[in-house]
């Protein structure tokens, strides 16, 4: 039986392991990044490589010494990096003595046979159609309510009476997805899900509203960004990322097996100011960025590796996106040097500044209409 | 009318081609200076902090030319053949100018990209024409006159010459060949690369690279790598160092990156871990804005005095 393992990337192990375990296939669960995998990726990794990079590598180093055989992981076709990673890791950990078989997953719309013959190495039970659709379904539920639940709480955050009730409510729904079995339990735990975060005291305000772009890694994963959503939600502030699981694997999966490009309207938005694509998600970031305006975001927070190019050329855009649309611009960059405390202090900076703005449209607002009432 | 093509990035792969293309067009070409600390000064203050040094010098190219000229020509870069694209930054090199230079209103953009059907480059060629109202024939004269131009210059490489450094020649009895890989823009810039090749000259060395090894002898070892790299330049750095491990034909690897560059930490890698495993002495070498000459010769120097002892020691043994 072959001993799967993946990278870790926010609560996307809780349905892959499910896949693979379905597969006929036995796990071995990917332990989330903490200061041991950081270190091990960056003793082996390249000095430039990009953070994601550096987690993914001590992550496997952590699970081939678990014993794990095969790595499973996405490729991609360029031309950012990231369609090259599964290509240099193997050389590296090959020669540093570890036998395992990497699976490299491409996307379907050019290399649709490559695809299939991994796939096929990764089933090993014999299963009937009727099962495949009956794990696809699951699979694919599940995912949804992962980032439901996400949602949820980046919504319900900011606006709670006693701090970190939602993070709680937050740790608890994932620990029900992970553990149900079938589809029906899902259907209840959805329900669940909404009773959970209604009783959650809620004070009433408006609170600043931050959209969030960047490279997909430190976006997902809490611990590549610091948990930048619980800080920010703890400030008092409404944060909202621009991707999510399920419409990511509906973009890159499902709409390019058709051949046609996920994400159009979000392209289209950015092309007056982004002509080209560029790989990763530097066409998004800044689509999503003119989409975040449009609808009265307050500031833009984009999140980006260091040495990242797709984001590179996003960040020399973006702030004229967001000097024309009148929103508040941070740029942080992570790498495994990043501290904590000094993100939170810049963010709270960043926060003031922002309330101090909508403060100050607010009395030049009510000032206007006083002249008019005066005229 | 006034056209000025900035001294960076792709200028140094094919400049001979854009440069006869728009002088036998009856345009008038300006090159901008050669890099100065003043142009880098430029260039850093416009772009942002995290690209590259290359990067930073084309926006100091371009602060250079703009208000000298009529249009600044800036080639959007996609691809030019079928397997591979350029660097993401070439890709948006036109709108990271646009919004990072300050009023720079006369951008030339073009974009290249030739692999969806054959002839592109002469149709691209032609509707650039047709935009300064240039007929038909003065064009397709400029376009063979431009290609003649290009593989001319590509000859010389062959020859043994560095024609963007002005060696026509080099003396090919010396005892210590280097190759020396890394992309065109950091290479032959003089300014940015401190001189690296002529010093290595100087010391006596032969260089070899990657433009003066033939494309036959490249294509020979693309099916190496398990998949082809995305990008073309960072293809032809690779090939170039398998085709050095494979036929000896050099006495070490010399690997000129630019601190930050995206896809050379995957280059790099790959060439260092394939140098330990074929035994080559393998160096790398980042240079940025601030890199000092001393701390660059004395690594040259220590390099390639280690490898004069490892031939004598070698012809001792023959002995």
């Amino acid at each position: 039986m072959r001993k799967v393992s993946f990278p870790y990337m926010g609560t996307s192990y809780i349905p892959i392991a499910k896949l693979m375990k379905a597969f006929g296939n036995e796990v071995v669960l990917p332990p989330r990044p903490n200061s041991e995998t950081i270190s091990l990726g960056c003793k082996f990794a390249p000095e430039f490589a990009c953070y994601p990079f550096k987690i993914v590598l001590g992550t496997y180093v952590q699970v081939l010494e678990a014993g794990a055989d095969t790595l499973v992981s996405t490729g991609g076709v360029g031309p950012c990096r990231a369609g090259l990673y599964t290509t240099l890791q193997e050389k590296i950990l090959k020669n540093l003595g570890y036998k395992f078989e990497m699976i490299t997953l491409e996307p379907p719309g050019r290399h649709f046979s490559d695809l299939m013959a991994s796939i096929k190495k990764l089933i090993n039970a014999r299963l009937s159609f009727r099962d495949y659709i009956n794990i696809g379904r699951f699979i694919w539920k599940e995912l949804t309510l992962l980032d439901r639940a996400e949602r949820l709480s980046h919504k319900t955050r900011p606006l709670e009476a006693k701090k970190g009730e939602t993070t709680r409510v937050y740790k608890k729904c994932v620990d029900l997805v992970a553990k149900a079995e079938s589809i029906k339990e899902l259907a209840e735990i959805e329900r669940e899900m909404e009773l959970l975060y209604g009783g959650i005291e809620k004070k009433d305000f408006d609170p600043v509203k931050i959209g969030i772009v960047g490279e997909i890694y430190v976006l997902m994963e809490p611990s590549a960004n610091l948990e930048i959503e619980e800080t920010l939600g703890e400030l008092g502030v409404y944060a909202e990322r621009s991707m999510f699981l399920s419409g990511y694997t509906v973009s890159n999966a499902v709409m390019d097996l058709f051949h046609m490009a996920g994400e159009r309207d979000v392209k289209k938005l950015a092309s007056p100011y982004f002509k080209e694509m560029c790989g990763g998600h530097g066409r998004e970031s800044v689509g999503n960025a003119v989409h975040f305006a449009r609808r009265g975001f307050d500031g833009l927070i984009q999140l980006s590796p260091f040495t990242c190019i797709p984001e590179i050329v996003a960040k020399s855009i973006l702030p004229r996106v967001c000097e024309e649309s009148g929103m508040g611009f941070l740029s942080l960059t992570l790498d495994e040097q990043t501290g904590k405390e000094g993100v939170r202090t810049r963010l709270e900076a960043f926060v003031d500044l922002l309330f101090a703005k909508r403060k100050k449209m607010r009395l030049s607002s009510a000032k206007s209409q006083l002249a008019k009432e005066m005229s | 009318m006034r056209i000025g093509i900035p001294r960076a990035l792709a200028y140094y792969a094919y400049y001979p081609f854009i440069k006869t293309f728009f002088e036998k067009l009856g345009l008038e070409v300006v090159v901008s200076d050669e890099t100065t600390k003043e142009i880098m000064d430029k260039g850093v203050e416009d772009a942002i902090t995290d690209a590259c040094v290359p990067v930073k010098l084309f926006h100091g190219h371009v602060r250079n030319l703009k208000d000298r000229v009529d249009y600044v020509f800036v080639p959007r870069l996609v691809s030019i053949n079928a397997e591979a694209t350029f660097c993401p930054k070439f890709l948006g090199l036109p709108d990271m100018l646009s919004c990072s230079v300050k009023d720079f209103k006369n951008m030339l953009e073009v974009r290249v990209d030739l692999r969806k059907k054959r002839m592109r480059l002469f149709w691209l060629c032609m509707s650039l024409s047709r935009r300064f109202k240039k007929g038909f024939f003065t064009a397709y004269n400029a376009y063979i006159k431009a290609i003649f131009s290009f593989k001319n210059y590509a000859h010389q490489f062959l020859q043994g010459g560095i024609p963007p450094l002005g060696i026509v020649a080099q003396r090919k009895n010396l005892p210590i060949r280097l190759g020396v890989v890394g992309y065109p823009y950091m290479l032959y810039d003089s300014y940015l690369s401190l001189d690296l090749i002529k010093k290595l000259i100087n010391m006596g060395v032969y260089v070899v690279t990657p433009e003066m090894v033939p494309e036959k002898d490249k294509m020979k070892q693309a099916k190496k790598l398990k998949k082809n790299l995305f990008w073309t330049f960072s293809n032809s750095v690779v090939r170039t160092a398998y085709h050095f491990f494979e036929n000896r034909c050099v006495d070490g690897i010399i690997h000129i990156t630019a601190f930050g560059c995206g896809p050379d930490f995957i280059v790099d890698k790959v060439m260092e871990l394939e140098a330990r495993e074929k035994n080559m002495p393998y160096l790398t070498i980042t240079l940025d804005e601030q890199t000092g000459q001393e701390g660059l010769n004395t690594r040259l120097e220590a390099f390639v005095d280690m490898l004069k002892i490892k031939r004598a020691k070698k012809e001792a043994a023959l002995a």
